[in-house]
């Protein structure tokens, strides 16, 4: 067991630290939200440049070779600045799953164009009754000729209108909540039947309803074996979970520092509010939350990269979306109610961070949906 | 970056595991589980079996008889220990004193005071606190007059910690009653507690216990070679000690063995047809403490890891270890004591004999006992004003 950090590690989060603080400020970021497509292509050629496209990925794909650990700096300094582009659907979720499941036709096909900042990638899974449980698939991919033919909706696939392609989960056999039963297939975004009611999230990333209306996809689209989608998918999860924890420790300091700095800087009564008391406890508690969360954070990276089981990375991962869900709410809200009036404003950045943060503690699960799967686990 | 433990680190963890398994006495061991009152002579004992396999002070360096344990060694002893149900090693001497001496002493106090603190031959209590002085430490009031080579001390400790079976007591004094900064004119002293003018009388706690005690001094004689670092400079020191005995009130192991007992009890004890481990109500909260538990355990090992790689006493924000560790404590009692439902009701004092059943009875005093957690070494309120100022600036 150790806590250090490789020069590597440390290099990445930093320069990408510094990259948004020159290019990426608070009212840069809000043109690129305020663009038609909600993100920024210059943005990600220069991600895809710094090799953080290429982190995750095998180095007989031209990646990196890394891991959820190598990534949590850059996963902090894209929390601290909301980065919106989709970094962590396009590399930590729907990357993962082609090249865990592909064939090397597949990888080969995807995988280097991902690196290359050529092309996005996107995890079109959630249904409408599904809530968090991963196993509800009701979207059906029928046997056509050599091929599938793919009919149902999907709901919330985060950054599906900037992909090239969307991994899409689809039952071949079972019932609708049967972990067994599940097929990934890589299906084109522009491929016929495939239509996207994209929106803006609250938290200002852009996601998409995808119907799959009569989708004819070829036998080269199933991802991995017929049927045996489920652990697969579990695990991307839980990957994209851990790094998502490292995600909102960068977003709680963000809040955390904006509110810091407000109580040294408001006066009232003739005084800074920084001096009252009541003030300063509630500060603490912020400050306290954020580092019991980066423990979650270097748990749950720790865990997605090598854990001693199946069970002890998932009950890791849940434990620390428990925490972290948790001290979401607790900074987001003190930090407006620190910030008073001027905290539920659109001008100040705190209350984006307060929109960021309350849709991280929902993302893959609430406290409640780990909850019960940390106390399954024993 | 790596949170699993590597293969050494497991061997190590077996080896203490096998130890303690075989050289923990069985009667100690009963003890604990059933959180009875341990003596001088247990907590001694136990004390003196790890001297012996060199074990009792893994902190401390290897000249003084440390074991020269990394921090993840430390843990899993720490953590062993905890599973173990090893009476707790009495922080005073260990884990207060003995880092103050080693940072502030002189050659001769070292050698005199050390050894002795190893091997468990001599038991040490803490004179902090006095009725007027809580929170506010500084404003301290017992007095040691300077009179030739002796100093004469004055007034009132209370709250002192297992006082009636120590032998030795380290006392923040007031030197100097004239400085401008309260700070600056109070010492710290080393007080043989047979000197004569020493009256211990014990504060009996809620539960019934005895473990906290007022401490009269009426004209004590102390040589001034047991004056710690310079005459008016005890402030210094005991902000140092602080950070220790901060670091330690987080009890990560001690928690751990709670919690699974607490499971283990939850799991057997029925609600409605079904174990009460079961009830998504007693679950989620029992899930949230061990949580918080997991985190508390890694920010633990993340500030030894900043103390090795820094070479610096514990900073400030150790206060948040003293926060969560002790809100963990508390909220373990609390559900251990619901567990047993309507049985939380018989109160049996804690060294009485009862027919009630050991572990139920034991519980509801022991979360009326550990409302203490949250007040003593620095209430949980003033730990917030610490990390406020010099953390956070404010």
């Amino acid at each position: 067991m150790n806590f250090d950090q490789t020069e590597e590690q440390q290099l990445l989060g930093d320069s990408l630290r510094k990259f948004l603080a020159r290019d990426y400020d608070f009212e840069r970021r809000k043109k690129i939200v305020a663009s038609a497509t909600g993100w920024s292509e210059p943005v990600w050629a220069t991600f895809a440049e710094m090799g953080l496209t290429s982190l995750p990925f095998a180095t007989d794909l031209g990646g990196f070779g890394g891991g959820a650990v190598d990534m949590m700096g850059v996963m902090e300094a894209i929390g601290e600045a909301m980065v919106v582009e989709p970094y962590l659907p396009t590399v930590g979720l729907a990357g993962r799953l082609v090249e865990r499941t592909g064939s090397e036709a597949q990888k080969k096909a995807m995988i280097p164009d991902v690196i290359a900042g050529r092309t996005r990638l996107a995890f079109a899974h959630i249904e409408r009754e599904a809530r968090y449980n991963a196993a509800q698939v009701a979207t059906k991919a029928k046997k056509a000729g050599t091929g599938w033919t793919l009919h149902g909706e999907k709901c919330v696939a985060l950054g599906a209108a900037a992909a090239s392609h969307l991994v899409v989960s689809a039952r071949t056999a079972g019932k609708p909540a049967n972990a067994a039963g599940i097929s990934l297939f890589l299906v084109e975004r522009e491929a016929p039947g495939v239509v996207l009611k994209e929106y803006r999230t609250l938290d200002e990333q852009r996601a998409a309803d995808v119907l799959l209306d009569g989708v004819k996809v070829g036998a080269g689209a199933l991802l991995g074996d017929e049927g045996h989608g489920y652990d697969a998918i579990e695990e991307a999860l839980d990957f994209a979970t851990a790094l998502l924890c490292s995600e909102a420790v960068g977003a709680m300091k963000s809040a955390n520092d904006a509110t810091l700095e407000y109580l040294k800087t408001r006066k009232q009564f003739g005084v800074p509010i920084g001096t009252f008391q009541a003030l300063q406890h509630r500060m603490v508690d912020m400050f306290v939350a954020l580092e019991q969360s980066r423990s979650m954070a270097c748990l749950a990276a720790s865990k997605a990269d090598g854990a001693t089981s199946q069970s002890d990375r998932m009950r890791s991962i849940s434990a620390a979306k428990i925490r972290i869900a948790d001290a979401c709410r607790l900074v987001s809200q003190e930090a407006v109610q620190l910030h008073g009036g001027m905290g539920m404003t659109e001008e100040l950045k705190v209350s984006h961070t307060f929109r960021r943060l309350t849709m991280i503690a929902q993302q893959f699960g609430d406290a409640d949906h780990h909850l019960e799967r940390f106390a399954a686990l024993g | 970056m790596d949170l699993n433990y590597s293969k050494e680190e497991l061997a190590f963890r077996d080896e203490v595991r096998g130890w303690l398994k075989e050289n923990l006495p069985a009667d100690l061991r009963d003890k604990v589980a059933g959180h009875k009152e341990l003596g001088r002579e247990d907590l001694l004992r136990w004390h003196r079996i790890l001297a012996k396999k060199g074990w009792v002070a893994p902190a401390w360096p290897k000249e003084w008889g440390g074991p020269g344990w990394n921090i993840v060694q430390r843990f899993l002893f720490e953590e062993e220990c905890g599973y173990a149900g090893t009476p707790p090693l009495i922080p005073f001497g260990l884990t207060m004193c003995a880092p103050v001496l080693m940072h502030f002493g002189t050659e001769e106090q070292k050698k005199k005071f050390l050894p002795p603190i190893y091997n468990g031959d001599v038991f040490w209590c803490q004179g902090y606190s006095e009725p007027g002085s809580g929170s506010d430490l500084a404003s301290l009031k017992t007095k040691a007059v300077r009179e030739g080579d002796h100093y004469i001390v004055n007034g009132q400790k209370i709250w002192t910690t297992l006082g009636h079976f120590a032998d030795w007591i380290f006392c923040l004094v007031r030197t100097d009653s004239g400085v401008a900064k309260r700070q600056d004119g109070i010492s710290f002293l080393l007080i043989d507690m047979k000197t004569p003018g020493i009256t211990v009388r014990p504060l009996i706690l809620m539960d019934g216990g005895h473990e906290v005690n007022e401490v009269f001094f009426d004209n004590v004689k102390v040589p001034v070679e047991n004056l710690v670092f310079e005459e008016g400079k005890g402030w210094t020191v005991a902000k140092y000690l602080l950070g220790f005995e901060r670091l330690n009130t987080g009890r990560v192991g001690a928690s751990k063995r709670e919690l699974a007992n607490l499971k283990a009890f939850a799991a057997k004890q029925m609600n409605n047809g079904k174990p009460l481990l079961e009830d998504p109500r007693f679950r989620d909260k029992l899930s949230r403490v061990e949580v918080e538990l997991m985190a508390l355990e890694i920010t633990n090992l993340r500030f030894l890891d900043t103390m090795r790689r820094t070479k610096q006493p514990p900073g400030a924000d150790v206060s948040m270890l003293k926060i969560k560790g002790t809100e963990i404590q508390q909220s373990l009692t609390e559900l251990a004591m619901q567990a047993v439902g309507p049985l939380a009701q018989p109160f049996k004092p804690t060294n009485g004999s009862s027919d009630f059943d050991d572990y139920t009875a034991g519980l509801a005093p022991r979360y009326c006992n550990y409302r203490k957690t949250t007040i003593y070494a620095g209430s949980n309120e003033i730990q917030r004003n610490i990390i406020a100022k010099m953390t956070l600036g404010l």
